[in-house]
Protein backbone atom coordinates (compact mmCIF):
# COMPACT_ATOMS: atom_id res chain seq x y z
CA UNK A 1 0.00 0.00 0.00
CA UNK A 2 1.45 3.63 -0.90
CA UNK A 3 1.05 5.26 1.91
CA UNK A 4 0.48 9.37 1.02
CA UNK A 5 1.79 12.06 2.67
CA UNK A 6 -0.69 13.32 5.22
CA UNK A 7 -2.29 16.72 4.39
CA UNK A 8 -2.72 19.04 7.37
CA UNK A 9 -5.61 21.41 8.40
CA UNK A 10 -3.13 24.49 7.33
CA UNK A 11 -3.38 23.51 4.12
CA UNK A 12 -5.24 26.29 2.57
CA UNK A 13 -7.61 25.83 -0.08
CA UNK A 14 -8.36 26.75 -2.99
CA UNK A 15 -11.23 28.55 -5.22
CA UNK A 16 -11.18 25.24 -7.39
CA UNK A 17 -11.39 23.04 -4.41
CA UNK A 18 -14.47 25.05 -2.83
CA UNK A 19 -16.27 25.10 -6.42
CA UNK A 20 -15.67 20.88 -6.64
CA UNK A 21 -17.02 20.80 -3.01
CA UNK A 22 -19.96 22.93 -3.75
CA UNK A 23 -20.80 20.69 -6.75
CA UNK A 24 -20.74 17.37 -4.69
CA UNK A 25 -23.43 19.22 -2.44
CA UNK A 26 -25.28 20.62 -4.94
CA UNK A 27 -24.74 24.10 -4.35
CA UNK A 28 -24.23 26.12 -7.18
CA UNK A 29 -22.08 29.64 -6.11
CA UNK A 30 -21.57 32.96 -8.11
CA UNK A 31 -18.27 34.13 -9.04
CA UNK A 32 -18.87 36.25 -5.99
CA UNK A 33 -20.08 33.49 -3.55
CA UNK A 34 -17.08 31.68 -4.95
CA UNK A 35 -14.13 33.95 -3.57
CA UNK A 36 -16.40 34.66 -0.61
CA UNK A 37 -16.52 31.30 0.81
CA UNK A 38 -12.81 30.45 -0.77
CA UNK A 39 -12.13 33.35 1.83
CA UNK A 40 -14.33 32.61 4.56
CA UNK A 41 -13.31 29.11 4.62
CA UNK A 42 -9.52 29.81 4.55
CA UNK A 43 -9.71 31.71 7.54
CA UNK A 44 -11.32 28.89 9.37
CA UNK A 45 -9.12 26.17 8.15
CA UNK A 46 -6.19 28.34 9.59
CA UNK A 47 -7.84 28.55 13.13
CA UNK A 48 -8.02 24.68 13.22
CA UNK A 49 -4.94 24.07 12.13
CA UNK A 50 -4.32 24.20 15.70
CA UNK A 51 -5.29 20.58 16.16
CA UNK A 52 -1.82 20.16 13.38
CA UNK A 53 0.47 20.07 16.99
CA UNK A 54 -1.34 17.42 18.67
CA UNK A 55 0.62 14.17 18.83
CA UNK A 56 -3.00 12.09 18.23
CA UNK A 57 -0.97 8.66 16.79
CA UNK A 58 -2.73 5.77 18.69
CA UNK A 59 -6.13 7.97 19.72
CA UNK A 60 -9.05 6.23 19.33
CA UNK A 61 -11.46 8.34 17.27
CA UNK A 62 -14.41 9.20 19.09
CA UNK A 63 -17.80 9.39 16.67
CA UNK A 64 -20.01 9.39 19.22
CA UNK A 65 -20.56 10.31 23.44
CA UNK A 66 -22.42 6.77 24.40
CA UNK A 67 -20.87 3.22 23.15
CA UNK A 68 -23.72 2.37 22.07
CA UNK A 69 -24.39 -0.06 19.11
CA UNK A 70 -27.21 -0.98 16.60
CA UNK A 71 -30.73 -1.00 18.48
CA UNK A 72 -33.16 -2.80 17.37
CA UNK A 73 -36.75 -3.25 18.05
CA UNK A 74 -39.08 -6.62 18.49
CA UNK A 75 -39.96 -7.80 14.57
CA UNK A 76 -43.89 -6.90 15.27
CA UNK A 77 -46.38 -4.99 12.98
CA UNK A 78 -47.10 -1.73 14.07
CA UNK A 79 -48.62 1.92 12.66
CA UNK A 80 -46.67 3.81 9.75
CA UNK A 81 -46.66 7.18 9.23
CA UNK A 82 -50.29 7.98 6.96
CA UNK A 83 -49.05 7.80 3.34
CA UNK A 84 -51.37 10.45 2.45
CA UNK A 85 -49.77 12.74 5.06
CA UNK A 86 -46.63 12.27 4.13
CA UNK A 87 -46.55 13.50 0.53
CA UNK A 88 -49.26 16.13 1.63
CA UNK A 89 -45.82 17.98 2.55
CA UNK A 90 -44.16 17.31 -0.92
CA UNK A 91 -43.79 19.59 -3.03
CA UNK A 92 -44.98 16.74 -5.93
CA UNK A 93 -46.84 13.66 -5.53
CA UNK A 94 -48.57 11.07 -8.14
CA UNK A 95 -50.27 7.90 -7.39
CA UNK A 96 -49.30 7.91 -3.87
CA UNK A 97 -45.83 8.40 -4.39
CA UNK A 98 -43.15 11.56 -4.90
CA UNK A 99 -43.43 13.16 -8.37
CA UNK A 100 -39.95 14.35 -9.43
CA UNK A 101 -38.27 15.22 -13.30
CA UNK A 102 -36.77 12.91 -15.66
CA UNK A 103 -33.43 11.18 -14.20
CA UNK A 104 -32.15 9.77 -16.82
CA UNK A 105 -32.65 9.89 -20.74
CA UNK A 106 -32.77 14.06 -21.39
CA UNK A 107 -29.70 13.43 -23.91
CA UNK A 108 -31.12 11.13 -26.03
CA UNK B 1 -42.04 39.81 33.59
CA UNK B 2 -45.57 40.83 34.39
CA UNK B 3 -46.07 44.09 35.96
CA UNK B 4 -47.20 43.16 39.36
CA UNK B 5 -47.59 46.95 40.64
CA UNK B 6 -50.20 47.26 43.39
CA UNK B 7 -51.43 43.82 42.37
CA UNK B 8 -51.58 40.49 44.11
CA UNK B 9 -48.77 38.54 42.59
CA UNK B 10 -49.56 36.56 39.33
CA UNK B 11 -47.84 33.63 39.24
CA UNK B 12 -45.42 33.42 36.19
CA UNK B 13 -43.32 30.31 37.30
CA UNK B 14 -44.31 27.17 35.89
CA UNK B 15 -44.63 25.35 39.33
CA UNK B 16 -47.11 28.07 40.66
CA UNK B 17 -48.97 28.19 37.48
CA UNK B 18 -49.39 24.75 37.66
CA UNK B 19 -50.19 24.30 41.31
CA UNK B 20 -52.74 26.93 40.82
CA UNK B 21 -54.47 25.22 37.75
CA UNK B 22 -54.14 22.01 39.02
CA UNK B 23 -55.77 23.24 42.34
CA UNK B 24 -58.52 25.09 40.59
CA UNK B 25 -57.00 28.78 41.74
CA UNK B 26 -56.81 29.64 38.71
CA UNK B 27 -57.99 28.96 35.14
CA UNK B 28 -55.75 27.39 32.43
CA UNK B 29 -57.65 29.54 30.21
CA UNK B 30 -56.39 33.09 32.00
CA UNK B 31 -52.71 32.28 32.09
CA UNK B 32 -53.02 31.56 28.10
CA UNK B 33 -55.10 35.07 27.96
CA UNK B 34 -52.46 36.74 30.10
CA UNK B 35 -49.00 35.15 28.16
CA UNK B 36 -51.21 35.88 25.17
CA UNK B 37 -51.55 39.62 26.20
CA UNK B 38 -47.90 39.98 26.77
CA UNK B 39 -46.96 38.63 23.28
CA UNK B 40 -49.05 40.92 21.64
CA UNK B 41 -47.59 44.29 23.80
CA UNK B 42 -43.46 43.29 23.09
CA UNK B 43 -43.73 40.11 19.98
CA UNK B 44 -43.62 43.22 17.52
CA UNK B 45 -40.31 44.37 19.25
CA UNK B 46 -38.81 40.78 19.59
CA UNK B 47 -39.93 38.57 17.27
CA UNK B 48 -39.52 35.26 19.36
CA UNK B 49 -41.40 33.10 17.26
CA UNK B 50 -42.42 32.25 13.67
CA UNK B 51 -45.64 31.03 14.79
CA UNK B 52 -48.20 32.08 17.42
CA UNK B 53 -50.68 29.20 18.15
CA UNK B 54 -53.15 31.26 20.01
CA UNK B 55 -56.12 29.38 19.25
CA UNK B 56 -54.32 26.59 19.58
CA UNK B 57 -53.25 26.92 22.66
CA UNK B 58 -56.77 28.77 23.89
CA UNK B 59 -58.32 25.36 22.84
CA UNK B 60 -56.42 23.21 24.73
CA UNK B 61 -56.68 25.38 27.93
CA UNK B 62 -60.67 24.92 27.66
CA UNK B 63 -59.75 20.91 27.85
CA UNK B 64 -57.16 21.44 31.15
CA UNK B 65 -59.76 23.27 32.59
CA UNK B 66 -62.40 20.95 32.06
CA UNK B 67 -60.23 17.93 32.89
CA UNK B 68 -59.79 20.04 36.24
CA UNK B 69 -63.36 20.83 36.78
CA UNK B 70 -64.25 16.75 36.25
CA UNK B 71 -61.55 16.21 39.36
CA UNK B 72 -58.68 14.48 36.63
CA UNK B 73 -54.98 15.64 36.99
CA UNK B 74 -54.00 17.28 33.96
CA UNK B 75 -50.46 16.51 34.93
CA UNK B 76 -47.77 18.57 36.78
CA UNK B 77 -47.51 21.03 33.63
CA UNK B 78 -51.07 21.65 33.70
CA UNK B 79 -51.69 24.68 32.17
CA UNK B 80 -48.28 26.16 31.65
CA UNK B 81 -47.58 27.75 28.07
CA UNK B 82 -44.74 26.91 26.58
CA UNK B 83 -42.98 27.72 23.44
CA UNK B 84 -41.05 24.98 21.11
CA UNK B 85 -37.89 26.23 18.89
CA UNK B 86 -38.71 25.66 15.68
CA UNK B 87 -36.98 22.58 14.95
CA UNK B 88 -39.11 20.27 16.93
CA UNK B 89 -41.82 18.89 15.15
CA UNK B 90 -45.76 19.37 15.64
CA UNK B 91 -48.44 17.46 13.55
CA UNK B 92 -49.92 19.49 11.06
CA UNK B 93 -48.22 22.77 12.04
CA UNK B 94 -45.68 24.38 9.99
CA UNK B 95 -41.59 23.34 11.08
CA UNK B 96 -39.78 25.19 9.70
CA UNK B 97 -36.18 25.51 11.09
CA UNK B 98 -36.54 29.28 10.24
CA UNK B 99 -35.65 27.91 6.53
CA UNK B 100 -36.77 28.91 2.86
CA UNK B 101 -36.21 25.23 2.00
CA UNK B 102 -39.09 23.64 4.57
CA UNK B 103 -41.29 26.12 3.60
CA UNK B 104 -45.06 25.17 2.97
CA UNK B 105 -44.24 21.64 5.36
CA UNK B 106 -45.90 20.29 8.03
CA UNK B 107 -44.70 17.42 9.86
CA UNK B 108 -46.96 14.13 9.68
CA UNK B 109 -45.94 13.40 13.33
CA UNK B 110 -45.73 14.65 16.55
CA UNK B 111 -41.63 14.64 18.37
CA UNK B 112 -41.83 12.67 21.38
CA UNK B 113 -41.11 15.82 23.57
CA UNK B 114 -44.39 17.46 21.98
CA UNK B 115 -46.57 13.90 23.33
CA UNK B 116 -44.91 13.90 26.68
CA UNK B 117 -45.76 18.05 27.05
CA UNK B 118 -49.10 17.09 25.95
CA UNK B 119 -49.10 14.00 28.32
CA UNK B 120 -47.93 16.51 31.61
CA UNK B 121 -50.88 19.03 30.45
CA UNK B 122 -48.56 21.87 29.42
CA UNK B 123 -49.74 24.08 26.44
CA UNK B 124 -47.56 25.03 23.92
CA UNK B 125 -48.09 28.73 22.78
CA UNK B 126 -45.98 29.02 19.59
CA UNK B 127 -42.86 28.02 17.78
CA UNK B 128 -39.93 29.87 17.99
CA UNK B 129 -37.12 31.42 15.94
CA UNK B 130 -33.96 29.82 15.55
CA UNK B 131 -30.61 30.61 13.33
CA UNK B 132 -31.46 28.80 10.18
CA UNK B 133 -31.14 24.49 10.78
CA UNK B 134 -29.80 26.31 14.58
CA UNK B 135 -26.77 27.09 13.02
CA UNK B 136 -25.44 30.27 14.43
CA UNK B 137 -25.18 31.93 17.92
CA UNK B 138 -27.01 35.35 17.41
CA UNK B 139 -30.51 33.66 16.02
CA UNK B 140 -29.81 36.58 12.76
CA UNK B 141 -29.21 33.33 10.21
CA UNK B 142 -32.48 33.07 10.38
CA UNK B 143 -34.89 33.44 7.05
CA UNK B 144 -37.44 35.26 9.11
CA UNK B 145 -35.30 38.01 10.92
CA UNK B 146 -33.34 38.44 13.87
CA UNK B 147 -34.79 37.94 17.53
CA UNK B 148 -34.02 40.40 19.51
CA UNK B 149 -32.96 40.08 23.28
CA UNK B 150 -35.64 41.67 25.90
CA UNK B 151 -33.38 43.41 28.27
CA UNK B 152 -31.77 45.74 25.10
CA UNK B 153 -33.69 45.17 21.36
CA UNK B 154 -30.42 46.74 19.79
CA UNK B 155 -28.65 43.34 21.08
CA UNK B 156 -28.76 39.73 20.15
CA UNK B 157 -30.61 37.03 22.28
CA UNK B 158 -27.56 34.56 21.40
CA UNK B 159 -28.41 31.22 19.14
CA UNK B 160 -29.13 29.28 18.09
CA UNK B 161 -32.44 28.67 20.05
CA UNK B 162 -32.77 32.77 20.98
CA UNK B 163 -36.22 32.55 20.32
CA UNK B 164 -36.83 30.12 22.61
CA UNK B 165 -34.55 32.10 25.24
CA UNK B 166 -36.10 35.13 24.31
CA UNK B 167 -39.61 34.15 24.87
CA UNK B 168 -39.14 33.07 28.32
CA UNK B 169 -36.93 36.49 29.06
CA UNK B 170 -39.89 38.69 28.10
CA UNK B 171 -42.66 36.24 29.59
CA UNK B 172 -44.28 35.35 26.55
CA UNK B 173 -43.81 31.71 27.68
CA UNK B 174 -43.44 30.34 31.64
CA UNK B 175 -40.92 27.96 30.07
CA UNK B 176 -39.73 26.90 26.90
CA UNK B 177 -37.53 24.23 24.89
CA UNK B 178 -34.48 24.74 22.51
CA UNK B 179 -32.09 22.38 21.23
CA UNK B 180 -27.89 22.38 21.83
CA UNK B 181 -25.78 20.94 19.56
CA UNK B 182 -22.39 23.67 20.47
CA UNK B 183 -24.03 25.81 23.10
CA UNK B 184 -27.41 26.52 21.21
CA UNK B 185 -29.55 26.73 25.03
CA UNK B 186 -26.32 27.50 27.07
CA UNK B 187 -25.38 30.56 25.34
CA UNK B 188 -28.55 32.20 24.67
CA UNK B 189 -29.46 31.59 28.06
CA UNK B 190 -26.96 33.43 29.44
CA UNK B 191 -27.05 36.41 27.63
CA UNK B 192 -31.28 36.94 28.04
CA UNK B 193 -30.46 36.34 31.79
CA UNK B 194 -32.69 32.63 32.10
CA UNK B 195 -31.79 29.27 33.16
CA UNK B 196 -30.63 27.00 30.16
CA UNK B 197 -30.01 23.19 30.47
CA UNK B 198 -28.51 20.88 27.80
CA UNK B 199 -29.22 17.42 29.32
CA UNK B 200 -26.95 14.20 29.20
CA UNK B 201 -26.72 13.39 25.40
CA UNK B 202 -29.43 10.33 24.87
CA UNK B 203 -31.29 11.60 28.13
CA UNK B 204 -33.90 13.34 26.28
CA UNK B 205 -35.96 11.57 23.15
CA UNK B 206 -35.08 13.57 19.84
CA UNK B 207 -37.37 11.73 17.78
CA UNK B 208 -38.76 15.04 15.80
CA UNK B 209 -36.49 16.82 16.25
CA UNK B 210 -34.98 18.25 12.92
CA UNK B 211 -31.40 16.67 12.58
CA UNK B 212 -28.48 19.21 12.67
CA UNK B 213 -25.19 17.09 14.25
CA UNK B 214 -26.55 13.72 15.06
CA UNK B 215 -23.50 13.26 17.95
CA UNK B 216 -23.63 16.07 19.39
CA UNK B 217 -27.75 17.54 19.19
CA UNK B 218 -30.13 17.43 22.46
CA UNK B 219 -33.20 18.81 23.74
CA UNK B 220 -33.51 20.94 26.54
CA UNK B 221 -35.07 23.08 28.72
CA UNK B 222 -35.09 27.43 29.00
CA UNK B 223 -36.89 28.63 32.60
CA UNK B 224 -37.07 31.65 34.96
CA UNK B 225 -35.80 29.45 37.80
CA UNK B 226 -33.34 26.64 38.25
CA UNK B 227 -37.01 24.77 39.82
CA UNK B 228 -38.84 25.37 36.49
CA UNK B 229 -35.81 23.70 34.90
CA UNK B 230 -35.66 20.97 36.48
CA UNK B 231 -39.30 20.10 36.69
CA UNK B 232 -39.52 20.64 32.83
CA UNK B 233 -36.45 18.49 32.21
CA UNK B 234 -37.91 15.83 34.52
CA UNK B 235 -41.21 15.88 32.25
CA UNK B 236 -39.59 15.32 29.21
CA UNK B 237 -36.78 12.77 29.68
CA UNK B 238 -36.92 8.88 29.92
CA UNK B 239 -36.50 6.17 27.01
CA UNK B 240 -37.73 6.31 23.75
CA UNK B 241 -37.65 3.80 21.67
CA UNK B 242 -38.32 5.79 18.82
CA UNK B 243 -34.81 7.33 19.13
CA UNK B 244 -31.96 4.62 18.77
CA UNK B 245 -29.80 7.19 20.80
CA UNK B 246 -32.00 7.41 23.66
CA UNK B 247 -30.76 5.89 26.74
CA UNK B 248 -32.13 2.77 29.13
CA UNK B 249 -32.98 4.24 31.83
CA UNK B 250 -35.99 5.84 33.86
CA UNK B 251 -36.62 9.73 33.37
CA UNK B 252 -34.56 11.68 35.00
CA UNK B 253 -34.88 12.83 39.66
CA UNK B 254 -33.28 16.07 40.35
CA UNK B 255 -36.11 18.37 41.59
CA UNK B 256 -35.58 16.14 44.88
CA UNK B 257 -32.28 17.31 45.55
CA UNK B 258 -32.53 20.76 44.61
CA UNK B 259 -32.12 22.38 48.07
CA UNK B 260 -29.46 19.83 49.72
CA UNK B 261 -27.09 22.70 49.42
CA UNK B 262 -23.73 22.24 48.25
CA UNK B 263 -21.57 21.63 51.49
CA UNK B 264 -18.54 18.95 50.73
CA UNK B 265 -19.29 19.06 47.45
CA UNK B 266 -15.82 19.27 45.21
CA UNK B 267 -16.39 22.10 42.66
CA UNK B 268 -13.57 22.24 39.52
CA UNK B 269 -11.91 25.75 38.67
CA UNK B 270 -10.22 24.94 35.52
CA UNK B 271 -6.46 26.59 35.68
CA UNK B 272 -6.15 26.22 31.94
CA UNK B 273 -9.04 27.28 30.25
CA UNK B 274 -8.68 28.69 26.81
CA UNK B 275 -8.68 32.58 27.34
CA UNK B 276 -11.65 35.12 25.61
CA UNK B 277 -13.88 36.01 28.27
CA UNK B 278 -14.39 39.55 29.21
CA UNK B 279 -13.16 41.18 32.22
CA UNK B 280 -17.24 41.21 33.63
CA UNK B 281 -17.47 38.17 32.87
CA UNK B 282 -14.35 36.93 34.77
CA UNK B 283 -15.29 38.55 37.67
CA UNK B 284 -18.68 37.21 37.81
CA UNK B 285 -16.98 33.84 37.73
CA UNK B 286 -14.78 34.48 40.65
CA UNK B 287 -17.73 35.93 42.49
CA UNK B 288 -19.68 32.55 41.72
CA UNK B 289 -16.54 30.41 42.97
CA UNK B 290 -16.56 32.91 46.37
CA UNK B 291 -20.12 31.91 46.86
CA UNK B 292 -19.92 28.07 46.47
CA UNK B 293 -17.19 28.34 48.92
CA UNK B 294 -19.22 30.64 51.53
CA UNK B 295 -21.78 27.83 50.94
CA UNK B 296 -19.43 25.15 51.92
CA UNK B 297 -18.56 23.89 49.00
CA UNK B 298 -14.64 22.48 48.09
CA UNK B 299 -12.96 24.73 45.08
CA UNK B 300 -10.62 22.53 43.25
CA UNK B 301 -8.43 23.30 40.95
CA UNK B 302 -8.39 21.00 37.80
CA UNK B 303 -6.78 20.81 34.43
CA UNK B 304 -8.32 19.96 30.99
CA UNK B 305 -5.55 20.69 28.75
CA UNK B 306 -7.52 19.75 25.04
CA UNK B 307 -10.48 22.24 25.93
CA UNK B 308 -9.07 24.70 24.02
CA UNK B 309 -9.16 22.48 21.14
CA UNK B 310 -13.08 21.85 21.02
CA UNK B 311 -13.61 24.92 18.88
CA UNK B 312 -11.79 23.13 15.85
CA UNK B 313 -13.27 19.46 16.63
CA UNK B 314 -16.76 20.97 16.92
CA UNK B 315 -16.86 22.68 13.73
CA UNK B 316 -15.17 20.23 11.77
CA UNK B 317 -17.73 17.07 13.05
CA UNK B 318 -20.83 19.48 13.44
CA UNK B 319 -20.47 20.34 9.85
CA UNK B 320 -19.61 17.30 8.64
CA UNK B 321 -22.36 15.67 10.34
CA UNK B 322 -24.70 18.22 8.60
CA UNK B 323 -23.47 17.76 5.48
CA UNK B 324 -24.67 14.66 5.35
CA UNK B 325 -27.83 14.99 7.75
CA UNK B 326 -29.40 17.89 5.61
CA UNK B 327 -28.13 16.36 2.05
CA UNK B 328 -32.18 15.62 2.64
CA UNK B 329 -33.18 18.35 1.29
CA UNK B 330 -33.20 17.89 -2.46
CA UNK B 331 -36.81 19.31 -3.36
CA UNK B 332 -38.51 15.64 -3.62
CA UNK B 333 -39.56 14.64 0.02
CA UNK B 334 -40.24 18.67 2.34
CA UNK B 335 -41.44 21.48 1.22
CA UNK B 336 -39.92 24.06 -1.06
CA UNK B 337 -38.51 23.20 -4.60
CA UNK B 338 -37.53 24.99 -7.87
CA UNK B 339 -38.40 23.05 -11.03
CA UNK B 340 -35.88 21.95 -13.58
CA UNK B 341 -35.75 19.98 -16.24
CA UNK B 342 -34.03 16.79 -14.66
CA UNK B 343 -33.44 15.92 -11.01
CA UNK B 344 -29.63 16.79 -10.79
CA UNK B 345 -30.28 20.25 -11.92
CA UNK B 346 -33.58 20.51 -9.78
CA UNK B 347 -31.93 19.55 -6.11
CA UNK B 348 -29.25 21.92 -7.36
CA UNK B 349 -31.66 25.11 -8.00
CA UNK B 350 -33.64 23.90 -4.58
CA UNK B 351 -30.60 24.03 -2.29
CA UNK B 352 -29.18 26.63 -4.12
CA UNK B 353 -32.29 29.09 -3.42
CA UNK B 354 -33.53 27.54 0.04
CA UNK B 355 -30.88 27.83 2.16
CA UNK B 356 -28.91 30.40 3.80
CA UNK B 357 -25.12 31.67 3.75
CA UNK B 358 -24.24 29.67 7.18
CA UNK B 359 -25.86 26.91 5.94
CA UNK B 360 -24.50 26.56 2.61
CA UNK B 361 -21.06 27.80 4.42
CA UNK B 362 -21.25 24.62 7.24
CA UNK B 363 -22.18 21.84 4.65
CA UNK B 364 -19.42 23.27 1.88
CA UNK B 365 -16.94 22.93 5.16
CA UNK B 366 -18.45 19.70 6.40
CA UNK B 367 -18.09 18.28 2.61
CA UNK B 368 -14.73 19.35 2.59
CA UNK B 369 -13.97 17.67 5.81
CA UNK B 370 -15.06 14.38 4.61
CA UNK B 371 -14.13 14.53 1.07
CA UNK B 372 -11.37 11.95 -0.43
CA UNK B 373 -7.53 12.92 0.51
CA UNK B 374 -8.83 15.24 3.16
CA UNK B 375 -11.02 13.14 5.46
CA UNK B 376 -7.88 11.61 7.55
CA UNK B 377 -6.40 14.93 8.48
CA UNK B 378 -9.81 17.26 9.14
CA UNK B 379 -12.24 14.52 10.44
CA UNK B 380 -10.18 11.50 11.30
CA UNK B 381 -8.28 14.06 13.40
CA UNK B 382 -11.16 15.74 15.01
CA UNK B 383 -12.44 12.68 16.41
CA UNK B 384 -9.55 11.97 17.85
CA UNK B 385 -9.69 15.52 19.48
CA UNK B 386 -13.02 14.27 20.64
CA UNK B 387 -11.38 11.39 22.51
CA UNK B 388 -9.11 13.54 24.49
CA UNK B 389 -11.06 16.53 25.18
CA UNK B 390 -13.35 13.34 26.73
CA UNK B 391 -10.70 12.08 28.49
CA UNK B 392 -9.24 15.15 30.15
CA UNK B 393 -12.89 16.02 31.10
CA UNK B 394 -13.11 12.11 32.92
CA UNK B 395 -9.83 13.13 34.74
CA UNK B 396 -11.10 16.17 35.97
CA UNK B 397 -14.29 14.77 37.57
CA UNK B 398 -11.60 12.15 39.16
CA UNK B 399 -11.27 15.56 41.33
CA UNK B 400 -14.60 17.93 41.45
CA UNK B 401 -18.11 16.90 41.11
CA UNK B 402 -19.22 19.55 38.75
CA UNK B 403 -17.11 22.57 37.06
CA UNK B 404 -17.76 26.14 36.77
CA UNK B 405 -16.69 28.11 33.69
CA UNK B 406 -18.41 31.16 32.04
CA UNK B 407 -21.23 30.32 29.38
CA UNK B 408 -20.52 32.69 27.08
CA UNK B 409 -17.39 35.03 26.64
CA UNK B 410 -19.39 38.40 26.72
CA UNK B 411 -22.78 39.99 27.52
CA UNK B 412 -25.28 40.14 25.10
CA UNK B 413 -23.59 41.91 21.58
CA UNK B 414 -24.97 44.29 18.78
CA UNK B 415 -27.07 43.37 16.07
CA UNK B 416 -24.71 42.82 12.90
CA UNK B 417 -21.30 42.85 15.28
CA UNK B 418 -19.86 39.70 14.20
CA UNK B 419 -22.35 38.63 11.44
CA UNK B 420 -19.47 39.59 8.35
CA UNK B 421 -16.85 37.54 10.12
CA UNK B 422 -18.48 33.92 10.73
CA UNK B 423 -14.94 32.58 12.61
CA UNK B 424 -15.73 35.96 15.49
CA UNK B 425 -19.11 34.07 15.73
CA UNK B 426 -17.93 30.64 16.50
CA UNK B 427 -16.03 31.71 19.08
CA UNK B 428 -19.14 32.14 20.86
CA UNK B 429 -18.98 28.86 21.64
CA UNK B 430 -15.25 28.36 23.32
CA UNK B 431 -17.34 27.44 26.74
CA UNK B 432 -20.04 25.39 25.74
CA UNK B 433 -18.98 23.03 23.02
CA UNK B 434 -16.56 20.40 25.17
CA UNK B 435 -19.76 19.13 26.47
CA UNK B 436 -21.65 18.32 23.31
CA UNK B 437 -18.14 16.61 22.12
CA UNK B 438 -17.90 13.98 25.25
CA UNK B 439 -21.79 14.22 25.81
CA UNK B 440 -22.27 15.40 29.31
CA UNK B 441 -24.30 17.87 30.71
CA UNK B 442 -23.86 21.42 31.26
CA UNK B 443 -25.98 24.80 32.16
CA UNK B 444 -26.37 28.05 32.12
CA UNK B 445 -27.63 30.39 35.34
CA UNK B 446 -28.30 33.66 35.48
CA UNK B 447 -25.53 35.26 38.36
CA UNK B 448 -25.53 39.01 38.19
CA UNK B 449 -24.86 41.65 35.19
CA UNK B 450 -21.72 42.67 33.81
CA UNK B 451 -21.27 45.42 31.19
CA UNK B 452 -24.15 47.95 30.05
CA UNK B 453 -26.00 46.62 33.13
CA UNK B 454 -26.44 43.07 30.48
CA UNK B 455 -27.28 39.26 32.06
CA UNK B 456 -24.41 37.38 32.87
CA UNK B 457 -24.42 33.25 33.18
CA UNK B 458 -22.35 30.96 34.81
CA UNK B 459 -22.42 27.18 33.35
CA UNK B 460 -22.18 24.51 35.66
CA UNK B 461 -20.86 21.19 34.15
CA UNK B 462 -21.38 17.52 35.37
CA UNK B 463 -20.35 14.42 34.18
CA UNK B 464 -23.27 12.17 31.98
CA UNK B 465 -26.23 11.70 33.79
CA UNK B 466 -25.29 13.89 37.18
CA UNK B 467 -27.75 15.85 36.27
CA UNK B 468 -29.13 15.99 39.91
CA UNK B 469 -25.66 17.61 41.07
CA UNK B 470 -25.25 20.13 38.37
CA UNK B 471 -28.89 21.58 39.36
CA UNK B 472 -28.24 21.51 43.19
CA UNK B 473 -25.12 23.79 42.71
CA UNK B 474 -27.46 25.92 39.97
CA UNK B 475 -29.67 26.31 42.99
CA UNK B 476 -27.38 27.31 45.19
CA UNK B 477 -25.99 29.85 42.56
CA UNK B 478 -29.28 31.22 42.03
CA UNK B 479 -29.95 31.89 46.24
CA UNK B 480 -26.76 33.27 46.10
CA UNK B 481 -26.91 35.37 42.73
CA UNK B 482 -26.13 39.43 42.97
CA UNK B 483 -29.11 40.93 42.78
Amino acid sequence: MVRVALTVVSDRITPEAVAKVAKLARLSLSDDELQQATHQLSDMLDHFADIDALDLDGVEPMTHPTPIANVMREDIEQDCLDRDEVLAGAPAAEDGRFRVPPIVGLDD
Amino acid sequence: MADLTGTPEVPSTAIDIAWNVRNNVESAATVVERHLAEIDRREGDIHAFNLVLADEARARAIEIDDAVAVGRDPGPLAGVPIALKDNMCTRGIPTTCSSRILDGWKPPYDATIVTKLHDAGAIVIGKTNLDEFAMGSSTENSAFGATRNPHDITRVPGGSSGGSAAAVAAGFAAVSLGSDTGGSIRQPAALCGVVGVKPTYGAVSRYGLVAFASSLDQIGPFATTVADASLLLESISGHDPMDSTSIRQPPLEISRQLDFGVVGLRVGRITDLPEGASPDVVARLDQAFDELRAAGAEIVDVEVPAFGYGLTAYYLIAPAEASSNLARYDGVRFGHRVDAPDTNAMYMATRTEGFGAEVKRRIMLGTYALSAGYYDAYYGRALKVRRRIAADFAAAYERADVLLTPASPTVAFHLGDKTADPMSMYLCDTYTIPSNLTGDPGMSVPFGTGDDGLPVGIQVLAPALQEATMFRTAAELERRAPR
